[in-house]
């Protein structure tokens, strides 16, 4: 047993130091003077200042944020829709389609739905000439995979509810609908939310789907940061990615915050 | 309830399943430089032939396999220890622990790719450091050889494996552990008799997670790989936007969407039966 | 007689193949504290599921205060119920709890308000109303599901187990508690229960429940006394059933059976042989294996702290029986 428990935190050990390493790194030569990222030039904050004046990448980032903002708003009403679906409808007809669509865009390879969404659009580009490809096609293929994410977590807090906390609600004189108002909907809150974050770092740090469907015009972060790191290491690059470590590590400690409240 | 279900119902059949009859499409027509879009609808199989005759695409495939299988047993290696190690902590520093993990997942998976590219260089830390140490005084680059891949896959993957196994470890009665000691097994008969087959479900969930878009991955084989390892993720990604051949991009993409149907089926039917079980 | 408050009538639920409720015909009349006693899956809770609204029946009709309830949904009905986990809102104070329902009526706030502290004044949790049903025991839980369920002023309440989350020695106190409460507000109860000596000790009348029916409705002394089947005989309490002379059952309880040393003066003797004693602290069960292979139970009551005679395992007694002690069964 302890021999057994020991090998397990040895590994938990080197997982942290494997996933931490890289990024520690990488923040690290954020504050590198040199431009070759591989060689330390002594402390120097210039890369910090030449990202947060570069224009392109900083209307990129706009882009993004809007986008991701939007998307996780559509993909929470939706995801909260699908979520409550499956919990709730046993069954209907097409029970079993409809959850596998929920499912699916999950583990579905993006370069797959990358291509069949800007096949969607070109077609309906052809058939109704619109819409321009940019921000609204870019936002729509964001909510169509992250409403699987925001409808399992639904899913999952709404399997754990007490119904007969919704039946006292009704039994009390509520209706169905201020039933859901008043006590379903306060209480899955906290998981609503989370599928919010979560789909708003997913539309955030998309880079396949929106390559496929973004058009000419529009340049999420994402896609500034690719052609960038497709060259070759960029210490803005490393900047950048302290900035989203540091987000990311707030945002979570939100999301943790938010659900042990919900305890 | 009838508006509940057809909101995301029409929206996932609208923008999902719709877009796939018209990559089918696609990939029945010919290619046209010419044209735009670049295509010529009919009903030809010749895309189709092409990527299960031409010795470049079936290497793809079998690459692609071959990595998404590697790594996806090597996650499963790394990640069970971790996510036993978190079941085992103290209850009270299990969620930090957990975050621990999670925490990657939420920063930009570009940028946790990337950070691999500087430790990989040939002229990279851990080169450096392996000349250092003397371990090594001429290390070969890693980066753009398969093994580049490989630990790229594992390293983004990672929390997708951990998280349900641990969601499995952590609902496992210690008291089952007790009993079969008790009954006279050994530490490790227990582990392979008792929480081995308990944690299944766990274990099939998260190599799924890792395993089906590893397959497809293009953005670690693109940055992390070299020319000579091909995946067929990079190869669909090339063929589109390199050199504009839509159908046979989408005659790939309905190739790995038909060889994925059965896994992602698996994936779920454990998630509904999983949630099922908890309510 | 007024119209009773309510009336069931060939009231059915089938969930599959199963009919949870079969064919209940049943009335309760106002004021009355009535229990639906049986054991699990007898149909106790699907019944009073079905006068709360939560399920419809397949058949039948049921009516509450004189209007038929079918397809009335839960909330427009005027009864109320306590949960058997009790339900309480976690995300709102004990105070939020109760003025739940009257919010939902449009009542106003200032009315809400002292009617919500009226209510926590009578299950005595005044000075508990800004805390959260979390930060509370199981017993003032209880009291909270109570008061939000009474400050409806509903016609009936339903009380799902009321007492079953409850340890043993709050059970007592409680149970003495809602009647009270019940005849103080004179409202009608109708509680669901699996524990016989919760209904006997509190019902006014009760139904005894098997496999979806009502198998016997009567006052607790009628239940127990002349019970009408050999099922009710054994549910309620503990029955020797012995065969009649005429083909039919007659049940005996033990402490209608005296045990003796010596053949005692009854109209009907037995003799046996002591196979079990199970002291009770009130009472000693004496199981006894008749010279024919028959074992009958027999009880005595303890009531001298050192008992004059006592009998051991093994030993050979006599047990007796008056004429009218056993009660003999309709089937």
């Amino acid at each position: 047993m302890i021999g057994r428990a020991r090998f397990a935190f040895t590994m938990l050990g080197f997982g942290y130091a494997f996933l931490y390493l890289p990024l520690v790194l990488v923040m690290f030569y954020s504050f590198n003077e040199s431009r070759l990222v591989t060689v330390w030039g002594g402390f120097s904050t210039k890369w910090w200042s030449t990202l947060f004046a570069n224009e392109a990448m900083l209307s990129a980032a706009w882009l993004s944020l809007r986008i991701a903002a939007v998307s996780a708003t559509l993909a929470a009403i939706i995801g909260l829709a699908a979520g409550y679906a499956l919990a709730r409808a046993r069954a209907f007809p097409g029970r079993s389609l409809f959850g596998s669509l929920v499912i699916a865009p999950m583990v579905m390879p993006e370069v797959v739905m990358g291509i069949s969404m800007l096949l969607l659009f070109v077609g309906a580009e052809r058939l109704f000439g619109g819409p321009d490809r940019g921000f609204l096609t870019i936002t729509l293929a964001h909510v169509t995979f992250s409403i699987s994410f925001v409808a399992i977590v639904v899913q999952a807090r709404l399997a754990d509810f007490d119904r007969s906390l919704e039946e006292a609600a009704m039994d009390l004189g509520a209706t169905p609908w201020v039933t859901f108002l008043t006590v379903t909907l306060p209480l899955i809150a906290p998981a609503v939310g989370s599928g919010w974050l979560l789909a708003f770092t997913l539309s955030l740090d998309d880079l396949i789907l929106t390559q496929f469907v973004a058009g000419a015009q529009s340049q999420t972060l994402p896609m500034r940061v690719y052609s960038s790191v497709r060259l070759g290491v960029d210490p803005q690059i490393n900047v950048l990615a302290t900035v989203v470590v540091m987000v990311a590590a707030c945002a979570l400690i939100l999301s943790g915050w938010l659900t042990r409240r919900k305890a | 309830m009838k508006a509940v279900i057809a909101l995301p119902f029409l929206w996932l059949g609208v923008f999902f399943l719709l877009p796939f009859a018209l990559v089918l499409a696609i990939a029945l027509g010919i290619n046209a430089p010419d044209s735009v879009p670049p295509v010529e609808l009919g009903f030809s199989l010749k895309n189709f032939v092409l990527l299960f005759t031409d010795d470049l695409y079936l290497a793809a495939w079998l690459t692609s396999l071959r990595i998404a299988a590697t790594s996806t047993a090597v996650t499963l290696l790394l990640g069970y220890p971790m996510a036993y190690a978190i079941a085992r902590a103290a209850p009270e520093c299990r969620p930090l622990l957990l975050m621990l993990v999670v925490l990657p997942f939420w920063t930009s998976f570009l940028i946790r790719v990337y950070a691999w590219m500087g430790l990989l260089d040939e002229n990279g830390l851990l080169n450096q450091f392996l000349r250092w140490s003397g371990i090594a005084a001429d290390p070969a680059p890693i980066l753009g050889t398969e093994w580049a891949i490989l630990l790229g896959i594992v390293y983004a993957y990672l929390p997708f494996m951990v998280l349900p196994l641990y969601a499995t470890l952590e609902k496992l009665d210690a008291g089952l552990l007790e009993a079969a000691a008790d009954l006279g097994a050994r530490p490790i008969t227990a582990f392979l008799t008792i929480t081995l087959p308990l944690s299944l479900p766990g274990i099939v969930a998260g190599c799924l997670l890792v395993f089906i878009p590893a397959v497809g991955e293009f953005v670690i084989p693109d940055l992390l790989g070299g020319t000579e390892t091909l995946m067929i993720g990079k190869v669909l990604w090339d063929e589109f936007f390199t050199n504009a051949d839509w159908p046979l991009a989408s005659a790939i993409a309905i190739c790995l969407l038909v060889l994925l149907v059965g896994p992602i089926a698996l994936f779920q039917r454990q998630q509904a039966r999983s949630l099922e079980r908890r309510s | 007689m007024s119209e009773p408050i309510i009336r069931i009538e060939g009231l059915t639920k089938r969930f599959g193949a199963v009919s949870a409720v079969d064919k209940v015909d049943l009335e309760v009349a106002r004021g009355e504290l009535f229990a639906l006693l049986g054991g699990s899956g007898c149909g106790k809770t699907t019944l009073l599921r079905l006068l709360a609204g939560f399920e419809t029946p397949d058949s039948g009709r049921l009516l509450i205060d004189g209007h038929d309830m079918t397809g009335v949904p839960p909330h427009l009905r005027p009864i109320n119920m306590m949960f058997q986990s009790y339900s309480l809102f976690p995300h709102m104070t004990v105070a939020e709890n109760v003025g739940y329902g009257l919010r939902r009526e449009g009542v106003a706030k200032t009315e809400t308000a002292t009617r919500v502290a009226q209510a926590l004044e009578q299950v005595k949790l005044s000075d508990f109303a800004t805390r959260r049903p979390a930060q509370l025991s199981g017993g003032q839980r209880q009291r909270v599901a109570l008061a939000r369920a009474l400050v409806k002023r509903p016609k009936l309440l339903l009380l799902d187990e009321p007492l079953a989350a409850l340890d043993r020695k709050l059970r007592e106190g409680t149970r003495f508690e809602l009647v009270r409460l019940q005849a103080e507000l004179g409202l009608t109860f109708v509680m669901v229960t699996h524990d016989q000596e919760e209904a006997m000790s509190m019902a006014s009348r009760m139904a005894v429940m098997e496999a979806g029916r009502v198998v016997q409705v009567g006052s607790p002394h009628e239940v127990y006394e002349r019970p009408t089947s050999r099922f009710v005989a054994d549910f309620i309490g503990i029955a020797n059933i012995l065969a009649a002379p005429d083909g039919r059952w007659l049940a005996l309880r033990p402490e209608k059976i005296v045990l003796s040393a010596a053949p005692p003066d009854t109209a009907h003797t037995a003799a046996g042989r002591i196979v079990d004693i199970a002291y009770e602290g009130g009472r000693s069960l004496y199981r006894v294996a008749l010279d024919d292979g028959h074992v009958m139970t027999a009880a005595t009551a303890n009531v001298a702290r050192i008992p004059d005679i006592s009998f051991r395992r093994g030993e050979s007694v006599w047990l007796g029986w008056a004429e009218d002690a056993g009660h003999l069964l309709d089937e």
